[in-house]
């Protein structure tokens, strides 16, 4: 803990629609239990899944005694979208995260998209989830289902797959770096 | 005491609820984020419906809400707001009527579409306001009518969730615009209609859709609606302006302090870790 007190602390986003694979993407790297606010679901439409995020996911990755990147997962029901403005603040970069079994969150995932571009010009990257599952979007007809531009990334994504979310996280790094050597 | 509060907590559709179902008598004062409205309303209701601003009395003039009805015409409007300046609207619609310029039902055709123009502006305040203040009725230089609610608020309904579908596409207005680079689409073979060729005409990355929105002297959901299908075409993007925070200004907050050296360094730490886990 004393470590933490002096190292310089950088963050990044995870967001997306509800039940995009968010906390699981987190949880995949973060060297930390997730700190997670799991609630039972409560509105009925949205009842995919048992639990989901109220407040935020913190999930956290240390470089070394000076250098700790935390991972910020925001709420997926769209009843929490006030707390997405605090948690962009400060943040190095963002990851959408779209389920790529789900059209009918695509629209929702770009809502999302423009909100965050609107809060921070940051660096950001998309992530098309759930690409293990047969019924599956292919990433390029996401790309024009979520009209994204040629040079923002949009790369398949497994939330449990470790080697996929570092391959995200990597390229939102990448495009960082990239946009610092300008 | 008086009915007051805050549009976000009741909404301008649950306010006319309210007023249809208890059957209120009394004006509605509602202060929205750019502009103000004045409703009167009789027994449930509505007698009278007026925007607030020096230009909103001036739209509510007799005069004026003709000529928006194109019941007169620019140079009837010219005279009469010339010679009957000093006349109560009663007093007017009488020598209209009389001398034959229009019918009574002209007169309370127009007053019904200026009202429902009114009360639909006031559904795209989502911010803002209001008090109702009961015993307040209709000034005796003005004509009342009598417009059930009902249709006004399913109406209303409807632009609710039109403006929510509105904002969730495009947030921020303070936003630009810039063409789709997509290759064989020529926006003249585009059918576009005189509004949006008007909002096309200023697309440029300097140019916000704020901007853009008082250049054509349109309103929130008016610009909104024409960028949303603009940007449902594929014909647009939204873009930062140019000029606002840049990226690398983005970053700055996320590394404060820190040189663009340290800061690429830092970013290299990063990924290196990120490799090894």
């Amino acid at each position: 803990m004393e470590n933490d007190a002096r190292a310089l602390t950088v963050k990044m986003v995870v967001t997306g629609p509800f039940n995009a694979g968010k906390t699981e993407f987190i949880q995949t790297v973060s060297e930390i239990d997730v700190v997670s606010t799991e609630r039972k679901i409560s509105s009925e439409a949205e009842r995919v899944k048992e639990t989901t995020t109220v407040a935020m996911d913190f999930g956290r990755i240390t470089v070394d005694d000076s250098l700790v990147l935390y991972l910020f997962g925001t709420p997926g029901q769209k009843r929490f979208d006030f707390m997405w403005e605090i948690l962009s603040e400060g943040m190095l970069g963002f990851i959408v995260m779209v389920d790529s079994t789900r059209p009918e969150t695509f629209q929702e995932a770009r809502n999302i998209m423009e909100a965050f571009r609107a809060f921070s010009p940051t660096p950001y990257v998309v992530a098309a989830s759930k690409q293990d599952l047969p019924d599956a979007w292919e990433v390029e007809d996401l790309r024009v289902a979520l009209r994204l531009d040629e040079d923002v990334p949009m790369l398949p994504c497994v939330s449990t797959d470790k080697e996929a979310v570092k391959t995200v996280l990597l390229q939102l790094l990448e495009n960082i770096l990239a946009e610092l050597e300008r | 005491m008086a009915l007051q509060g805050n549009l976000q907590d009741f909404s301008v559709t649950q306010l006319l609820n309210l007023i249809n179902l208890a059957g209120k008598s009394g004006a509605l004062l509602v202060q929205g984020p750019n502009e103000g409205a004045r409703l009167i309303f009789r027994t449930g209701k509505l007698a009278f419906a007026q925007l607030t601003s020096e230009q909103g009395k001036q739209q509510a003039s007799l005069p004026s809400i003709l000529h928006r009805s194109e019941k007169i015409n620019d140079a009837q409007l010219n005279t009469l707001q010339a010679r009957a300046a000093n006349m109560s609207d009663k007093e007017l619609g009488l020598l209209l009527i009389n001398s034959g310029y229009v019918s009574q039902q002209d007169i309370l055709e127009s007053l019904q579409d200026y009202f429902v123009f009114v009360i639909q502006q006031l559904f795209t305040w989502v911010e803002g306001r209001f008090k109702f203040d009961a015993g307040q009725d209709v000034p005796d230089s003005k004509i009342p009518v009598r417009m059930a609610l009902e249709d006004l608020i399913m109406e209303g309904s409807r632009q609710v969730n039109e403006w929510e579908k509105l904002t969730a596409e495009i947030p921020n207005l303070d936003m630009a615009l810039a063409f789709t680079a997509r290759p064989g689409v020529n926006l003249k073979k585009v059918n576009l209609n005189v509004e949006e060729w008007r909002v096309v005409s200023y697309i440029n990355p300097k140019n916000s859709i704020r901007q853009i929105a008082k250049a054509t002297k349109m309103n929130e959901v008016e610009i909104r609606r024409i960028v949303y299908g603009l940007l449902q075409a594929g014909l647009v993007k939204l873009i930062r302006p140019a000029g606002a925070a840049t990226q690398l200004d983005g970053l700055q907050s996320a590394f404060p302090g820190k040189s663009r050296q340290e800061q690429k360094s830092l970013v290299n730490r990063l990924m290196e870790r990120i490799r090894s886990i």
